[in-house]
């Protein structure tokens, strides 16, 4: 147990895990780009983006297993955070329209024209720079949560109170960004987007470079992630999440690590949902929904929570099943299928699925230590 | 006997009287009448004047014939086009054998048609039914059609019905009011009597009053406007309070179900707005089958629906904690997720048997309509709700406290262990307990049928607010709910005014969140070793 706390987090299945990633992160952008569309390795540009998409959510279930599977902090408005680095983003892209929009005003974006805005509101200066809008991105969901944990976990909000509140949390801010007035492009949100650092969103390239900027994300994020549960911190949240009045007794301020893990989640959903939004090309106030936050909290279930790896696939895994039932013929049944993940999951596969395999690759491992261990105890014996 | 003599002979006298103001009346009348049979637009017009001041009964019947086109002459006499048909001598209002065949409609303009619109209306001051004179006099107040003064006097001094007689004292200050000519005494007794029916109208009509008044009219108006500002703030206050009283109500009905799985288990059912849906479909399948079989006793469907929608919601309930949730005891969480997916999958169930639209749940005759109290309207409905609502808890109280049911309960409650070995089968209990809740929220699924729209996402709109009442009340105290419902309701309702519908709700979570922060318990918090238990 010694080197620097990354090599320490790194053990063989993490470092698998890092290299598969970067090879899809490199490979599909490469395939699409480079190769002509009639070759059978071609990947189609729709799929780049389908599978960006999948990403940002991977990045969005590893932030809630962070908390969920190491901390036992069940947050169920953690869209909330990952709509709120989307709407930070859509607003850097909405200041890049400029004279193109349908209404060619060089400052206020459409939907404000059209609501006869006299002029930009003070909250929107500044998201014509991109550094300024992607400090944004990690600064607002960051201090909400901070805000929010501090109120909460300084009070001991523990448990399903903490998973209500979150979620009429998440349920607050989606009627307020339902309202015209806020200044946030109401019903509609925003969308209509053109530039993303001079490139336009639409391009083949920009979209390959999205994908690959979200997988070199995911990749960052499940390296902080494995390199806080490596640590001494990351023990002590285990300990948390197992007895939290113990480990209080023990004489750590559980709060404050609380508060530490809750705020490092709600950065790397905000990242994750501002990566989503150039993506899919829209951000609007229907990604606070509960639902969203729920569905979210079920990927990690499915993948296996407390295992990091688990959350990317079982994010994965769950959305591509969604865009295969919703887009065929089964559409009408994806809510039973998705209902019945939940049910089935929580009842027959609390491990998830990487948990499970995990669990009996260990049984099974120390079964054969034991019986090679009988062995070499029963060998000696008929020799006596 | 000089004293019968007197009498007689006053009798005599009266009845003299009596016929020959009767005689002199119908020779008004008749003489009147007698203008429609000219063919010129100026007799027509006096001849309506003449038909509605001569106070004849059968006057209405002959201006009505009139406006459409019904009243028909010839041969110098006027007759009547009755509705089946028949032809009415308009002099004598009998059948006329006679009636010439060449009978000429008399014609009418445009002036005319409001001439005969304004006879009309001082004409049903004077008729039999108290509703529609109440009508006419309300017309009066908001035309303030000076012509109309002399019916009014005359309507007034014979009026008996007190509400009518406060109606047409109203319209009369109207007119008077809004005469140029009128004397600066009789306006400002107009005003004291406006002042008094204190509601929007009467603020608007004094708000309207010509400018260039005599400076004491021009104070009392000033005056009057404030002090039905005043009653109207207060009469604002007790709409919202009893607007916040029936949100109340429904949010009780939801949360109550609720507050015994959730209170009194230690169960997150996130299903259980959907146990609610379940409650207002079965509302709807029994609505349609006395539709369909005996439309006579849709009356009674909501009785009929409450213990059909309690056992339907209370069995889906007792199924599901047989196959799910008791699995789970212990693991709050995964059993937040797991009634997730429940409530899902019943959603999609109901709106794959149902569809997707909103089924049409009709209000029975007893709670459509309202009446006004004071300056309020009460519909029936919401009244209904609040007076059922209070019923199923004060039943549910009952059951809890009086029943072998209830004690068991909370004995399991308390203490799970030690009601187990005092022979209570803790499982069963869980089952019962389980479905009572969910039939509970089936009943006020019953109730929320008859105000919200019927659909498969009925339930997801009660679900957080449901959590929230319990939540603030404190877990596991019936009387916290009510007070935490009751409360919301009407913070929420006293907001809305100020911060509009979505603000105030907004401001209600936020206080929430921040309350959940002082107190994690809830309002009213159990003590001592329950709360770790």
């Amino acid at each position: 147990m010694t080197g620097s706390p990354l090599i320490r987090a790194l053990d063989r299945g993490a470092v698998w895990f890092v290299l598969v990633l970067a090879a899809v992160g490199i490979l599909v952008p490469l395939l699409n780009l480079l190769l002509p569309e009639s070759s059978p390795w071609h990947v189609p540009t729709y799929l780049v983006a389908l599978w960006g998409k999948y990403v940002c959510y991977a990045l969005l279930a590893l932030s809630i297993d962070l908390i969920w599977g190491y901390c036992g902090i069940l947050s169920l408005g953690h869209g909330a955070f990952f709509a709120l680095g989307g709407y930070a983003m859509g607003m850097y892209l909405m200041r890049q329209i400029g004279t193109r929009g349908v209404y060619a005003d060089p400052i206020r974006p459409d939907f404000m024209v059209f609501l006869n805005w006299p002029e930009l509101p003070v909250y929107w200066y500044g998201f014509n720079h991109f550094a300024y809008a992607a400090l944004m991105v990690l600064l607002v969901p960051g201090l909400l949560a901070f805000v929010f944990g501090w109120f909460a976990f300084r009070s001991r909000v523990t448990g399903v109170y903490l998973s209500i509140i979150t979620q009429a949390l998440t349920y607050a801010l989606m009627l307020g960004f339902f309202r015209n007035n806020f200044g946030f492009g109401g019903n509609n949100g925003l969308t209509d987007f053109k530039d993303i650092l001079g490139f336009n969103v639409q391009a083949q390239p920009t979209r390959a470079a999205l994908f690959a900027a979200s997988v070199a994300a995911l990749i960052l994020g499940f390296l902080i992630c494995r390199t806080v549960v490596a640590s001494k911190l990351g023990m002590v949240l285990v300990s948390i999440r197992d007895a939290e009045a113990r480990t209080r007794f023990l004489g750590y301020r559980v709060e404050n690590y609380k508060l530490f893990v809750f705020t490092l989640s709600a950065c790397m959903a905000g990242v994750a949902g501002a990566l989503y939004v150039p993506q899919v090309g829209i951000i609007n106030p229907s990604e606070f929904a509960p639902g969203n936050s729920i569905e979210a909290v079920i990927w990690v279930a499915v993948g296996g929570r407390g295992t990091l790896i688990g959350a990317v696939i079982g994010a994965v895994a769950v959305n591509w099943g969604k865009t295969t039932f919703t887009s065929g013929v089964l559409a009408p049944y994806w809510l039973f299928v998705l209902g019945s993940l939940f049910v089935l999951v929580t009842l027959l596969l609390p491990r998830g699925i990487v948990g499970t395999v995990k669990h009996y690759w260990r049984v099974w491992h120390e079964r054969r230590e034991v019986v090679a261990a009988e062995r070499a105890e029963a060998a000696p014996k008929p020799a006596e | 006997m000089p004293l019968c003599e007197r009498i007689i002979a006053l009798v005599c006298a009266i009845g003299l009287l009596v016929a020959g103001a009767l005689t002199a009346s119908a020779q008004n009348y008749e003489a009147a009448l007698a203008g429609f049979t000219k063919d010129s637009f100026n007799d027509t017009d006096a001849a309506i004047g003449a038909v509605a001041a001569s106070g004849n009964p059968l006057a209405v019947q002959v201006i009505e014939a009139l406006q459409d086109g019904r009243l028909l002459f010839g041969d110098g006499k006027v007759f009547i086009k009755d509705k089946t048909g028949a032809t009415l001598d308009a002099a004598a209002g009998k059948p006329a054998a006679d009636a010439p065949a060449n009978l000429k409609t008399v014609r009418l303009n445009n002036r005319l048609r409001r001439s005969v619109e304004a006879a009309l209306g001082s004409l049903t001051l004077m008729s039999p039914d108290p509703a529609r004179r109440l009508e006419a006099a309300q017309a009066v107040f908001k035309s303030r059609d000076a012509n109309a003064l002399p019916t009014l006097d005359a309507a007034l001094a014979k009026e008996t019905d007190t509400r009518v007689k406060r109606a047409l004292t109203e319209a009369r200050a109207a007119v008077v009011l809004f005469r140029a000519n009128a004397a600066e005494n009789d306006k400002i007794a107009a005003i004291g009597v406006i002042k008094d029916r204190a509601d929007q109208d009467a603020r608007g009509l004094l708000a309207g009053l010509p400018a260039g008044q005599p400076p004491a009219v021009q104070k009392a108006a000033t005056d009057a406007i404030a002090s039905i500002d005043n009653r109207l703030a207060l009469w604002n206050t007790v709409q919202n309070a009893w607007y916040g009283l029936s949100l109340g109500s429904v949010l009780l009905l939801a949360a109550i179900g609720l507050a015994i799985t959730f209170g009194v288990m230690g169960v997150i059912n996130m299903a259980h707005g959907e146990m609610v849906m379940l409650g207002a479909y079965t509302t709807y399948v029994v609505q349609e089958i006395i539709r369909a079989h005996n439309p006579a006793l849709f009356d009674y469907s909501l009785f009929i629906a409450v213990p059909l929608a309690f056992l339907v919601a209370g069995l889906v309930g007792i199924v599901i904690e047989r196959t799910i949730i008791r699995f789970l005891y212990g693991r709050p969480l995964e059993t937040l997720l797991a009634t997730w997916g429940l409530s899902l999958i019943l959603q999609q169930a109901v709106r794959t048997y149902f569809g997707p639209t909103n089924k049409d749940v009709g209000n029975p005759s007893w709670m459509s309509g309202a009446f006004e109290l004071g300056g309020i309207t009460v519909t029936y409905n919401r009244l209904w709700i609040i007076v059922f609502t209070l019923v199923v808890f004060v039943a549910l109280l009952g059951l809890l406290r009086f029943t072998r049911l209830g004690l068991e309960m909370r004995a399991v409650t308390q203490n799970r262990t030690m009601a187990a070995s005092m022979g209570i089968r803790t499982a069963r209990i869980d089952s019962l307990t389980f479905g009572l809740g969910s039939g509970i929220a089936g009943i006020a699924g019953v109730a929320l049928s008859q105000i919200d729209n019927v659909s498969p996402n009925l339930g997801q709109g009660y679900i957080i607010d449901s959590f929230l009442v319990v939540v603030f009340g404190g877990v596991g105290n019936l009387w916290g709910t009510l007070v935490a419902a009751f409360s919301l309701g009407i913070a929420n309702k006293f907001l809305e005014p100020f911060a509009g519908a979505v603000l105030g709700k907004i401001a209600i979570l936020v206080f929430i969140i921040l309350f959940i922060q002082k107190r994690p318990r809830g309002l009213f918090a159990l003590k001592g070793r329950a709360v770790e238990a």
